[in-house]
């Protein structure tokens, strides 16, 4: 490519993390480190039952235990510096912590935040119809349209809220999908996860609106543990977005949360995510490492979980949100969208476990990777022996933008009833400077150019976005890959 | 409108463009014939703006204005086209909304309203029509399972929604039948007017039938080795190109 691209490039790479920046407001925070006592601590500070209490202590044992003998996961295609959990602190709450029935209500500061952050949020609860339980760190600090949905008897509030006013549905389903026991990290967000959101949609209901919420990491050196929990019975509908933003920060920050959901008989649940944390700078210094367990059980026949994810931001991203298809005819899909670009790393894909009679999974995998970014597709389909007629197609699609970042491809298939069908495509390609030059020559420019060739790229998984998340999704893929053509 | 003076441009130290003169008025078409090699494409792409070719001389006026300082998608706005020999496909990107993009570009940079989608599908119904383009092309992805004569009558389609004022035609009519050259021919009639000029880059002189050109020049080893009317094209269509070439080279003697 020619010098004059070559520079356009380089002075668009330069451009800084958009929401950057840092809101101040008093924080109460936890010293660091991880013991039983900090365990306890959280759990008081949160005025938990004692049965909460205890499951977290007996996840930091189980935690302490693989932190001893060294069991964080070594097996992804990433690469990072050892992380000093004992220099982490796991709670930081603003310390003032009223409860709001309107946003006008919400201190100032947290209000101009998100509104830096672009998000109209009032303007979405009004025109879209979102109700959105915002997520200022670790503290529920407005959650709206709970009266509406409550008329539904739905329930959508944070998992503190939820643990005091509803704890046999949490201690029914909590660790039920996602136990304390099954991954290094899940077990560290069992034991001193801070918040989250919790949903339950009783029977026959469809849910009248999509339910939201922004996360936003916002304290110096805190860790992010979100725990969050959705149950759909029998004959159930629900849409969940979840959307994130980060300021920027120089040290990396450890972001481990854990999502489980639920789908009984004839009930569907679509949980979207769109993930622009932090990215680290184009030196690939900072940045958040977002390790990340999320898993939907479909156990009853005829149910439906579909994740979709956008993934544009995080230095490292390790997730793999999977469907334990459980009933017969029940259906998991998966589509996700992985950009990676300066010095990011991405190991994610899905699990798609068929333990009924003709379950039908999907994945749609589209990953990108420009700059020195490295990007690895993983996914597991696996075929019990009683799963008959059980169906699956995988497709993983990898676009290349310059020479030095790369893109892999790691499935993984067990099948143990002869009955299975199995399909499984992967491409690879290249912006070219054929199209590139294409596009300017009908007037565009090359960021125009390049935002049009991947979003053409990612139009799959964008047509399985709510609409206004497929706009925010298509923004972001642009602001993420600004200026790395070559 | 156009003027192009004594350019050289290559790849990678190989020139191929060797002193390249042209002049080109408002309401002219001009045809550039020339064996294989000859430059032909290089010089329709290096009018366009293709970064991959350095201009190592010379310069080129458009409207009173350095083409070459300007970026592809500039002189695009300025009203400046390529049909492309070979047209580039983008997969999950809608011709539709691939070309509403462009000429909203266009238009913006002319201080024109964008277009809404509603105006946009008036008008490329109108302009498919020029072309005799079956509508469902627009809705598929650019280029994208097109055939030959598909993707070419595309380009013609392209030209007719975005009006340039310079069309610059790189072998259009190559890989055409008999019956979609006709109308890709058609086309160009129906969008030939005073207000542009059109530059058709050939191999064949077939083309010519059905658009004639008021001007016709041989390109031979990167120069201009002679103009004419348009019954140079029915002479090189007999005689071949080698005669041009031998009186071009004797002249170079000569001089």
């Amino acid at each position: 490519m020619s010098q004059e691209t070559n520079t356009t490039i380089e002075s668009l790479a330069t451009k800084e993390y958009k929401y950057g920046f840092e809101t101040e407001i008093e924080y109460e925070s936890f010293p660091k480190g991880l013991n039983e006592d900090i365990v306890r601590l959280i759990s008081e500070r949160k005025n938990e039952p004692q049965w909460m209490v205890e499951w977290r202590l007996k996840s930091h044992k189980h935690w302490a235990k693989l932190h001893r003998s060294d069991a964080e996961p070594k097996w992804a295609n990433i690469k990072y510096g050892p992380i000093d959990y004992q220099d982490i602190s796991y709670f930081s709450a603003p310390k003032k912590r009223p409860k709001y029935n309107t946003m006008e209500e919400v201190d100032p500061e947290i209000r101009k935040t998100f509104e830096k952050l672009g998000i109209p949020l009032q303007e979405q609860m009004i025109l879209a119809g979102v109700a959105v339980d915002a997520v200022f760190d670790s503290v529920s600090v407005a959650t709206t349209f709970r009266e509406t949905l409550a008329k539904s008897g739905i329930i959508f509030c944070s998992m503190s809220d939820a643990i005091r006013e509803h704890p046999d549905l949490v201690r029914k389903y909590l660790g039920s999908v996602v136990p304390y026991t099954d991954n290094f990290f899940a077990s560290l967000n069992s034991a001193v996860f801070s918040d989250g959101s919790f949903a339950y949609v009783p029977k026959g209901v469809r849910c009248p609106m999509e339910l939201s919420t922004y996360f936003r990491i916002n304290a110096k050196q805190t860790g992010q543990f979100e725990r969050t929990l959705i149950i759909a019975e029998e004959g159930a509908y629900v849409s969940y977005l979840e959307g994130c933003t980060a300021p920027m920060r120089d040290e990396n920050q450890l972001h481990a949360a854990v999502v489980e959901l639920i789908a009984h008989d004839n009930a569907t649940i679509k949980y979207s995510t769109i993930q622009n944390w932090y990215p680290g700078d184009k030196e690939g210094k900072g940045g958040i490492y977002n390790f990340v367990t999320k898993r939907g059980k479909c156990s009853g026949k005829n149910s439906k979980i579909t994740w979709t994810q956008v993934e544009t931001g995080a230095a490292i991203t390790w997730k793999y949100p999977g469907c334990i298809l459980q009933g017969d005819n029940s259906v998991g899909e998966f589509y996700s969208v992985a950009v990676v670009n300066n010095y990011q790393q991405a190991d994610t894909g899905t699990k798609m476990i068929h333990l009924g009679e003709n379950t039908k999974s999907t994945v749609i995998s589209k990953g990108i990777s420009a700059g020195h970014g490295q990007n690895s597709y993983r996914g597991l389909v696996k075929i019990n022996k009683g799963a008959t007629d059980a169906r699956n197609f995988s497709q993983c699609d990898s676009l290349l933008i310059g020479d030095q970042c790369g893109a892999h491809t790691f499935p993984y298939m067990e099948v143990k009833n002869t009955t299975a069908r199995i399909e499984h495509e992967a491409s690879t390609s290249k912006i070219g400077e054929d199209q590139i030059f294409y596009c300017k020559q009908r007037g565009l420019s090359t960021e125009d150019a390049v935002n049009m060739i991947v979003n053409g790229f990612c139009k799959e998984v964008f047509r399985e976005l709510p609409m206004e998340f497929a706009v925010e999704a298509q923004k972001l893929l642009g602001i993420s890959l600004e200026g790395s053509v070559g | 409108m156009l003027e192009v003076i004594n350019l050289h441009a290559g790849v990678d130290g190989n020139e191929i463009l060797r002193g390249v003169d042209l002049e080109v008025g408002v309401g002219e078409v001009h045809a550039i014939m020339g064996p294989n090699g000859s430059g032909k494409s290089t010089l329709a792409q290096v009018l366009a703006g293709r970064e991959s070719y350095n201009i190592t001389e010379g310069r080129v006026t458009y409207e009173g204005k350095d083409l070459l300082a300007m970026k592809p998608e500039e002189r695009a706005r300025e009203g400046v086209f390529m049909a492309f020999q070979y047209p580039v496909e983008i997969p999950g990107v809608s011709n539709a909304y691939f070309l509403k993009a462009g000429l909203n570009a266009i238009r913006k940079f002319g201080g024109l309203e964008e277009l809404d989608a509603v105006e946009f599908l008036a008008l490329f119904k109108e302009k498919a029509r020029i072309v005799d383009m079956d509508e469902s092309l627009l809705s598929r992805p650019v280029n994208r399972g097109f055939s030959g004569g598909e993707k070419k009558r595309n380009e013609i389609f392209q030209m007719a929604v975005l009006e340039p004022r310079l069309a610059i035609l790189d072998e259009t009519d190559s890989g055409l039948d008999i019956d979609a050259l006709q109308t890709v021919a058609r086309g160009i009639n129906t969008l030939r007017s005073k207000e542009n000029a059109i530059i058709v880059v050939t191999h064949y002189q077939r083309l010519l039938n059905y658009v004639i050109p008021d001007h016709v020049h041989v390109l031979i080893d990167g120069r201009i080795a002679r103009s004419g009317g348009k019954g140079l094209a029915l002479e090189l269509e007999a005689r071949g190109y080698d005669w041009v070439k031998e009186e071009a080279d004797k002249e170079e003697t000569h001089a």
